[in-house]
């Protein structure tokens, strides 16, 4: 059950993410969604998931954007493993510190991919600190909603549910 | 059994490093050559120079060891030839000398006019004391006893009794019992030359007179007065002459051969004819004297 919810996190976020390829989220930062559905799986389920989604995660969106494959999966396998482990240490549970977890994770994300690619090709590195800011916000800000629809979505479905028979009984 | 985080841990590590080798495999190095194929191949090849180093000491070692025992047996093969040729050497070397020493008694036989039989010593004295050798010819070849025997350098002695077929024993003329007629070669002055036991030189010249002229360094030849001996033969060199207490001189002959190396020999094959007197010419010289 946890492996297949793994998988459809991932399926989906690689889905929407190569769907919503080139599309710029406030002046060009573009959200890492494969990344929010690895932050969250090591949120949700720990370290190990957290490790294996990312390295899957990583390897599947680096073989799909035809760089250097590895380089993603490296980046998002220490992520899930760093955020799973901070996860099971620490209470991350409000929406706050799941921002700053979403927050962190992508800095240290994209400071480790580009510093890699920096590494690949032999040049300096050069990180646009306000775009990588601007897309961990951005991440955070899904993620929490992402939280927030798995968490509260079945119960509010449940409470529409329940209203919504007795309404119809009302009406019936 | 591993803890949780124990394998999470190495999960970890070898997702790592899995990452790190597909990254490698991609990127290539400033050469062009993939960064994997890099340090692959710097990896293996220095486990492969380290092998190569490890294999080629092993290697290096067990050839020396093998070359060192095939050193060891070929030094003990050329010791052994060396061995061999000194061997030889000194057989050649003996053999020179013999020759040579043969070419003087040929030499001798030639200058002289006196039937001679060459000998070769086989025996040293049997007796401490008695200054004796054996020569190997005996009554078969004509030896007899009193015959002189002679070296190139000059008279060895003569030969005692008993001779056998192929054997002789022939007295030196530094043995205690011998005595030898003669006479100095410079002054004539005639004597006795006789074994002075324990003395050096091991001989002396008695019954020579006070008044003779008699100096170091002249050589005193056999006089033939004794019958033994042919005349003029060398016996020896006036070593000291000093004048004696009583009617004669003391004078001690260095002997001309050398006894300590007599290998081969003359027999001179004249009977001894007993004692005679001196010819006239050496007592004429002699009383002149």
């Amino acid at each position: 059950m946890k492996g297949a919810g793994v998988f459809l996190a991932l399926a989906l976020a690689l889905t929407l993410q190569t769907t919503l390829a080139g599309v710029s989220v406030a002046g060009g930062a573009a959200v890492n969604l494969v990344l929010v559905a690895v932050v969250y799986v090591a949120l949700a389920f720990g370290a190990v998931t957290g490790l294996l989604a990312g390295t899957v995660g990583g390897l599947v969106q680096d073989a799909l954007a035809g760089g250097i494959v590895g380089i993603g999966g490296l980046s998002k396998t220490l992520v899930g493993f760093i955020v799973g482990v901070l996860g099971a240490h620490f209470i991350v549970s409000q929406p706050l510190p799941r921002f700053v977890m979403f927050v962190g994770a992508t800095v240290v994300h994209e400071l480790c991919f580009q510093s890699l690619y920096a590494l690949a090709e032999a040049r300096s590195l050069q990180m646009a600190f306000t775009e990588v800011l601007t897309q961990a916000a951005i991440n955070g800000v899904i993620g929490i909603i992402a939280f927030q629809i798995v968490e509260l979505g079945p119960g509010l479905l449940q409470r529409r549910r329940t209203s919504g028979a007795t309404i119809g009984r009302r009406h019936y | 059994m591993l803890d949780i985080r124990q394998r999470t841990g190495y999960l970890f590590v070898a997702l790592m490093l899995g990452h790190l080798i597909l990254i490698s495999a991609q990127v290539q190095s400033k050469s062009g050559v993939p960064v994997l194929e890099t340090v692959t191949f710097g990896f293996f090849s220095r486990i492969q120079g380290a092998a190569a180093a490890v294999v080629g000491g092993v290697r290096g070692g067990w050839g020396n060891y093998v070359d060192l025992r095939g050193v060891r047996t070929e030094n003990a093969s050329l010791r052994q030839q060396v061995g061999d040729l000194e061997v030889r050497l000194q057989e050649q070397r003996a053999l020179a000398a013999r020759t040579a020493r043969l070419q003087e008694l040929l030499d001798l036989r030639g200058s002289t006019s006196l039937a001679t039989l060459a000998a070769e010593v086989i025996a040293g004295n049997p007796i401490p004391g008695m200054l004796t050798v054996t020569i190997n010819r005996g009554s078969a070849d004509g030896v007899q006893p009193d015959m002189a025997v002679i070296a190139p350098r000059g008279i060895v002695g003569r030969v005692v009794g008993p001779v056998t077929s192929h054997a002789a024993r022939v007295q030196l003329i530094i043995d205690r019992y011998a005595a030898v007629g003669a006479i100095t070669e410079r002054s004539r002055a005639g004597g006795m030359v006789l074994a002075d036991p324990g003395g050096d030189p091991p001989l002396r010249m008695d019954l020579v007179g006070n008044n003779s002229d008699v100096r170091p360094g002249d050589v005193v030849v056999a006089s033939g007065v004794d019958g033994i001996y042919p005349k003029g033969f060398v016996i020896g060199t006036v070593e000291s002459s000093e004048k004696g207490r009583e009617l004669h001189r003391d004078i001690t002959v260095r002997p001309a051969v050398d006894f300590s190396s007599l290998e081969e020999v003359l027999v001179v094959l004249v009977p001894a004819r007993g004692a005679m007197p001196a010819e006239p010419a050496d007592a004429a010289g002699e009383a002149g004297e």
